[in-house]
Formats: structure tokens, sequence, C-alpha cells
């Protein structure tokens, strides 16, 4: 049982990196990818509002939407309960954690269009995981999303000192390259677990 | 008058503020979904969908709606289409439904939506609102469609799953996986902007 789950979680964070292999997240991927301190500030607010919602969604889904045979309106309950812990997790930050509001204040009301967050919720569905497990693959999951975005956003600040780019290749173009280089070499960890 | 503006929201949709190229929206599933011609025309067809749909709801109602609830409105109504979208792609289409299963989903959090609700139906009358809605749909689901042919031509030699390349020709695996998705958008942003002059300083 713990082996498994140790399993799940090197699975989420390396060989099904969220950003490398199922392409999530990759709004605030593009924009947020700039500096890496925005990076890490939206990374901390990702794993947070990640591992919430799924700790969240899943006894919603499985307690409350399954006995009731109402599977089919699951996106629609799943988007709600999202928009709805971010703008709790605002809320309760802005009353007793105002430091940390300071600092990653800005980036929460972003997280409710990272499809990351609903992806997460929906893959625990479609993996049929237990309580434990779903837990553990959202904060997996997460885990992952932030690692990709801090690597290429610390890539994409030394690149800023090269002078020598093409115009258009500045700025969104020349990130998905570095994405694809990072996704290629994170093709070596596939078949690890 | 009126023309003109329909013409010129028509030609924003698809050229000007070219929803993936310059504004970098849905880069999400224009990535995911691009591996073959069918999957991207799928997916174009459903964000189309859910486009008209969300533009006629919200243009509509956009006098009734809070505005402190608007979000949660756009999002409902977003959601309930995308139901629709996957029922009937399950129902007609059950390979096509398989492979890119789960973002269907994810339309939901397509961020052209959303940006095109909050940015444009919410303050247009249904006219406009339908012809914004048509040609951002029709503008994401051709770079759908360019992408996905690129990958499909190098990755399995295929065009729409009709053998174009010869069998001598070594198949790029690399295209028709992630990498490949970065490197075949990547490059499509620098010839678009090249082209468009929209550059970053």
């Amino acid at each position: 049982m713990g082996l498994n789950l140790v399993m799940i979680f090197v699975a989420a964070v390396l060989t099904e990196n969220a950003a490398f292999t199922y392409l999530l997240g990759m709004c605030p991927f593009i924009s947020l990818s700039k500096s890496l301190r925005t990076a890490s500030g939206m990374g901390a607010a990702v794993i947070f509002v990640i591992t919430l919602t799924a700790i969240i969604n899943w006894p919603i889904y499985h307690l409350i939407l399954v006995p009731l045979n109402s599977e089919l309106i699951y996106y629609i309950v799943f988007i709600i309960v999202i928009a709805g812990t971010v703008q709790l997790v605002e809320m309760i930050m802005e009353k007793f954690f105002p430091v940390l509001q300071a600092a990653f204040g800005i980036f929460l009301p972003l997280i409710t269009v990272n499809c990351t967050v609903l992806a997460v919720s929906l893959f625990m569905v479609i993996k049929e995981y237990s309580y434990l497990q779903s837990v553990i693959y959202a904060f997996g999951i997460a885990v992952g999303w932030i690692i990709a975005i801090v690597i290429v956003a610390a890539i994409n600040e030394k690149l800023e000192l090269v002078g020598a780019m093409p115009k258009g290749m500045k700025g969104p173009g020349i990130i998905m390259v570095i994405a694809g280089i990072l996704a290629l070499s994170f093709l070596g960890f596939s078949g690890m677990v | 008058m009126a023309e003109s503006k329909s013409v010129k929201t028509i030609m924003n949709g698809i050229w000007r503020d070219h929803p993936v190229f310059s504004m970098l929206l849905g880069i999400c599933s224009a990535l995911a979904v691009s591996n073959k011609i069918e999957n991207a025309i799928a997916m174009g067809a459903g964000v189309t969908f859910v486009l008209l749909a969300t533009g006629i709801i919200v243009s509509l109602l956009r006098k009734i709606i809070p505005r402190q609830v608007r979000m949660i409105v756009y999002m409902i109504t977003i959601a309930s289409f995308v139901i629709i979208v996957d029922r009937v792609l399950k129902a007609y289409f059950p390979e096509i439904s398989d492979s890119i299963g789960p973002y269907v989903g994810l339309i939901i959090t397509n961020c052209i939506i959303m940006g095109r609700a909050e940015g444009f139906y919410v303050a247009n009358n249904l006219g406009q609102s339908f012809l914004d809605a048509l040609s951002n749909g029709f503008a994401y689901t051709y770079t759908l469609v360019a992408v996905a042919a690129v990958r499909e031509l190098l990755g399995f030699g295929t065009l729409l799953g009709f053998t174009v390349m010869p069998e001598s020709m070594p198949r790029w695996v690399v295209m028709s996986m992630a990498p490949g998705a970065f490197f075949v958008l990547g490059t499509l942003i620098w010839i678009t902007k090249t082209i468009s002059g929209q550059t970053e300083d």
C-alpha cells in the first residue's frame, strides 16, 4: 500500500508530468514563465489549490453524485467547487495571512482557468483512484507542474542575456521550443514506474 | 457602417487578434489533441459549438446577469454545453472520444471561451457575438488542423488516416508525442509573428 502510493507520486511528478506529457496548464505556463519569482509564486498557489480541490471533489463525486446516479453533471459540479475553493482560499488568506496573500494572492484568480486543476479531478475519476491515492496523485501532479514551470522560467531568464534571436521567436515561440526540448528529456523517465 | 463593423469583427477573430497566436489562449488543447487531424477537427468543432452557444446566451442575458456573479454564470453555461459535446462525441464518434477523452472536459477551462465571454459577448449584441464566436472558432480550428497536419504527416505518415508518405520514410515518432506538439506550435507562432510583425520587445 505504502509502495503503491510512492509509485503514484513518482509517476505523477516525473513520468506523467502534467506540463510535459499531458500538456496541461499551458496558458499560465506561457505567460508566467518569464521570471523565476512569478513562476514559483504561481506554483505554490497551484500546489495548494490542486490538493485542496482533490480533497473536496473526491467525496462529492463518490459519496453524492454516484449514489444519486448524477455522474453526468460532474463537469459542472467540479468547476463550481474549484471556483468556490479559489474564492474561499482568497478570502481566508486576506483575513488571516496577509503576508501570504501579498506573495501569491494575485495568482489565485488565475488558477480557476488553469486546466491542470480541473484535469486532476477528471483524471482521478477516470483512473478510479481511492481517496488517499487521489490526494497523493493530485499533490504529485501539482509538484510536477511547478517543477516544469520553474525550470522553463529559469532557462528563459538566462535567455534574456542572449542578444541574437529571431524577432518573431522571442516570447512564446522560444518558450515552446524550450518546453519541447525539456519534454524530450522527460521522455527519458518513461518506463521508470 | 454595420457591415464594416461585422467585417472587422470577423477579421479580428481569424487573423488580427488570433486566439492562439496573438492572444495565446487555449494552448493546452491546441497542443494536446493535435496529434491527428480528425482529433483536431473534433476538438475544433466542439470548441466552436461551445463558443457559439455561450456567445448567444451571454449576449442575450448580458443585461440581466449581475456583474458580481458573472464568472460563475459563464462557467455554468460553458460546462453545460461541454457536457452536450462530450455526450455527442461518446455516442457518435466513440473512437475520437476515446483518444481525446478527458480533454473534451477541459474545454471548460479553455481560456478562449472565458476570454471572449468576458471581453466581447458581455458588451456586444447577438449578431456581433455570433460572428465573433464563429470567426474565433474557425481560427482555433484551422490552427489545430495546421498543427495536426504537420504532426500527423511526420509522425504517422498519413493525412486524415490516408497514407501519403512512402513506406521507406522513417516515422518521426516524437512528432506524435508531447515534444513534437511544442516544436510545431512554437515554429508556427514564430512564422505568424514574423508575418504579422507583432513582435515582443
